[in-house]
């Protein structure tokens, strides 16, 4: 029947019918979990180089991984950096501390104290790892998963929570979802969550900085799902162009809330061989191993600050929990997922290259685990003492939303809000 | 409300086209401050494809005056994270329709800093884009889309009729601590434009609108000016239709009082309240579309505030809700004689 409808002229060949190719994640519920499409180089197989490189002098470097820790912990390769005792010790304690906020505001939004969580489980390391290579004045442009900006800065917990109960100490004023933070003296954008709108403002504040002669760097994050946005092709052709001095990287957790990344073009080829037709050098970088995380990130911010350019880094990682509280990922990857992904855990990686090096240990380990459980109790009771989103001691004006809309209310709206009679 | 009492004179006045005049704008802001800074499709070495941007980049380097990649995204996204930052961008759309693709970038963003930092991130930001018809320019380069913005919270929207108001408005929009929408009618860039395609153009040389102070003077946005004292009906009117509605007046003798908005949010309430209160009868005229268009706005806002004054329905004159013909612009376009027909109408009831 087909065939009848044919243009006959055109068909001098006997072509197939055509047909739709629609990505499929090897594994969906039920199955057995299997990681074998994920390209994996040896630790400490891919070479370092110098900090002035182009695109094309490494485009081998977006389709390998940069790895630094072996099975033991045990640094290896060019990557590897002699960090101080002090670097580590910051950075377990901050991924530690994540994961234990995370538990507990989990906990809070179960107990219908605010309306919803984004844990970053699984993540931890690629966010503090950056944080701990930046200075104060860089300006991040984060999505909802970089708590870990925060965490490795030690910014107050109490600022974080009060945020998510949108209660009466609330920076914000009750007005963004719950981890959608501003912090600007932390170097804290405040969170759109419209997805990849930020990337090309990311590029645009460190053209300003390199405008007007500072040296001051800025960093842009995406995921891998978000790479299909538009604005995700104008921050590279900006960053690219303009030579910006801007981290651009992109957490590839491998889901974006149900999809998977191959969805947004990651059966084709890398997501960090995107870069290089764009001319930004690219590195794809094991999201889970913090040595290398900490190595890429210095690099990219060296380069930055030399005014070398914009790097562009995938970070390969998974994302082991839900998408956000609304989410149930048993609907669509097999439940055990996580424990078999190869990159691990990049705690329990952060762990045992510590207690490599005799600077930690497993009784250690569960006593700050528990310290930090503790922590998390104590604060999150402070600041639910202060109302919680269904539960305000005291409660905000609705007057309160009319303020800045615009730095003076303009007629329109200062009649609006006496309609509402505030 | 008059546009000479806010302006804060202090040099002497040059014949200026309106380009000559955004020109100018931007000149003396540069001049004035370093943060500010001009970019968009080539707006840089070029000076844009209307000129409003040329010889600035000789004048203040490559840093503050450049060209950018054919992305409206990209454009205004950058600037969003360059305000951020601290300076003050001024960016050009090469023209209105192309501005789709940044909508988000100014919906979602610009707009929302302020709100939804609680004021930690600001975003004082101007787009500048040209809109508007009469130029054969098709349905790509024709649009009128002011309703696009006034319907969104946390930016302003400007138009300008005249070279004198477009320099002042635009210092104004520039300084203003938000983003600001800058509306540039291209059919009159070179001279007013009352509606008669028919007739040989005339330049701003000859239009007292067309004396501008030089160095610095603002006018102050949310203040609407009387281009028409009149006693018999308000006509409400902004860019290119202010000059249309001005013909009608004249041609059909009916003595209307034509209010330029000059700005649509904040909208100048008090002087269209005063004005209507006054005549008892109000046509509004635009030339974009008409359904949800901003006459739709004012006038429901006519009616709330102004209805035991009226002593007829209020009347609108607009585009068709069509695309922008190419080869049909004139039976598009509303000319005086639909104006004055409209007037003719209200005056009969």
């Amino acid at each position: 029947m087909a065939r009848k409808n044919r243009d006959e002229k055109a068909t001098d060949k006997d072509y197939p019918p055509l047909s739709l190719h629609v990505p499929e994640p090897k594994t969906r519920p039920g199955d057995k979990p299997d990681f074998s499409h994920i390209k994996i180089s040896p630790v400490g197989a891919v070479a370092k180089p110098e900090l002035g490189v182009t695109a094309q002098d490494i485009k081998g470097l977006a389709f390998e991984m940069v790895r630094v820790m072996d099975e033991d912990g045990k640094p290896q390769g060019e990557w590897a950096l002699e960090l101080d005792e002090e670097i580590l010790r910051k950075a377990l304690r901050a991924m530690m501390r994540i994961r234990a906020f995370d538990k507990r505001m989990m906990r809070a939004q179960r107990q219908g104290k605010t309306s919803f969580y984004m844990q970053a489980l699984g993540e931890e390391a690629i966010a503090v790892g950056q944080q701990l290579v930046l200075q104060k004045g860089d300006m991040n442009f984060p999505t909802y998963r970089q708590q870990g900006l925060l965490f490795a800065q030690d910014f107050p917990l109490m600022d974080m929570m009060v945020q998510i109960y949108s209660n009466e100490k609330d920076n914000l004023g009750g007005r963004q979802l719950p981890v959608l933070y501003s912090f600007k003296e932390a170097g804290h954008f405040t969170i759109s969550g419209n997805l990849a709108t930020q990337y090309i403002q990311a590029v645009g504040w460190a053209m300003a900085s390199a405008i007007k002669g500072d040296n001051k760097i800025a960093t842009g994050w995406i995921g891998d799902g978000s790479t299909a946005e538009n604005d995700f092709h104008s921050g590279m052709v900006f960053a690219g162009v303009y030579r910006a001095p801007v981290i651009l990287n992109l957490v590839n957790n491998q889901w974006a809330i149900s999809s998977f990344q191959g969805i947004a073009g990651g059966e084709a080829s890398t997501f960090a061989s995107r870069g290089l037709g764009y001319g930004i050098p690219s590195l794809r970088v094991d999201g889970n191993d913090f040595l290398a995380v900490y190595a890429a990130s210095q690099w990219a911010a060296e380069r930055a600050r030399r005014n070398l350019g914009p790097t562009f880094i995938e970070w390969v990682t998974y994302r082991a929990s839900a998408h956000s509280t609304s989410d149930d990922p048993s609907k669509y990857r097999p439940a055990d997922d996580w424990e078999h992904w190869p990159l691990g855990d990049p705690i329990e990686r952060l762990k045992q290259h510590m207690i490599l090096r005799g600077l930690w240990s497993e009784e250690r380990h569960i006593q700050a685990e528990a310290e930090y459980e503790d922590e998390m109790r104590v604060t999150a009771d402070k600041a639910e003492s202060f109302g919680t989103l269904h539960d305000q001691k005291n409660k905000r004006s609705p007057a309160e939303m009319f303020e800045n809309v615009f730095a003076e209310i303009p007629p329109h709206l200062r009649r609006q809000r006496q309609e509402m009679g505030v | 409300m008059d546009g000479a009492s806010d302006v804060k004179m202090n040099s002497k006045t040059k014949s200026m086209s309106m380009i000559e005049s955004i020109r100018d704008a931007h000149d003396v802001m540069m001049e004035r401050d370093d943060n500010v800074i001009v970019f968009g499709e080539d707006a840089g070495f070029f000076g844009g494809v209307f000129r409003c941007t040329e010889g600035l980049q000789q004048k203040y380097g490559k840093h503050r005056a450049f060209d950018a990649p054919i992305s409206e995204s990209g454009i205004v996204g950058a600037a969003v994270g360059m305000a951020a930052y601290g300076l003050k961008p001024c960016v050009e759309i090469q023209f209105a329709d192309y501005m789709y693709p940044a909508y988000d970038q100014i919906v979602s963003e610009a707009a929302r800093l302020r709100h939804r930092s609680n004021g930690e991130f600001t975003c004082p930001l101007v787009v500048r884009m040209p809109v508007g018809g009469g130029i054969f320019g098709g349905q790509t380069h024709s649009q009128s889309v002011e309703a696009l913005f006034t319907h969104v919270v946390g930016v302003k929207t400007v138009m300008p009729s005249n070279p004198y108001d477009a320099k002042g408005l635009l210092i104004a929009a520039i300084e203003d601590p938000d983003p600001v929408i800058f509306l540039e009618p291209k059919r009159i860039y070179n001279g007013p434009f009352d509606g008669h395609y028919e007739r040989p153009v005339v330049p701003w040389s000859k239009h007292d609108k067309g004396m501008v102070p030089e160095g610095y003077y603002s006018i102050p946005l949310g203040k609407a000016a009387i281009a028409r004292e009149g006693r018999e009906v308000t006509i409400l009117a902004y860019g290119t239709m202010v000059h249309v509605a001005l013909t009608a007046a004249e041609e059909t003798g009916i003595d209307a009082e034509v209010i330029d908005l000059r700005t649509l949010v904040p909208l100048d309430l008090e002087a269209i309240e005063a004005s209507v209160k006054k005549t008892g009868r109000c046509v509004i005229v635009h030339e974009a579309t008409r359904t949800s268009g901003f006459g739709a706005e004012l006038s429901a806002l006519v009616q709330e505030s102004c209805f035991y004054h009226l002593e007829a329905p209020v009347l609108r004159v607009t585009g068709y809700d069509t695309p922008y013909p190419h080869a049909q612009e004139w039976d598009y376009f509303p000319g005086p004689a639909r104006v004055g027909e409209a007037l003719k109408k209200i005056m009969e009831t």
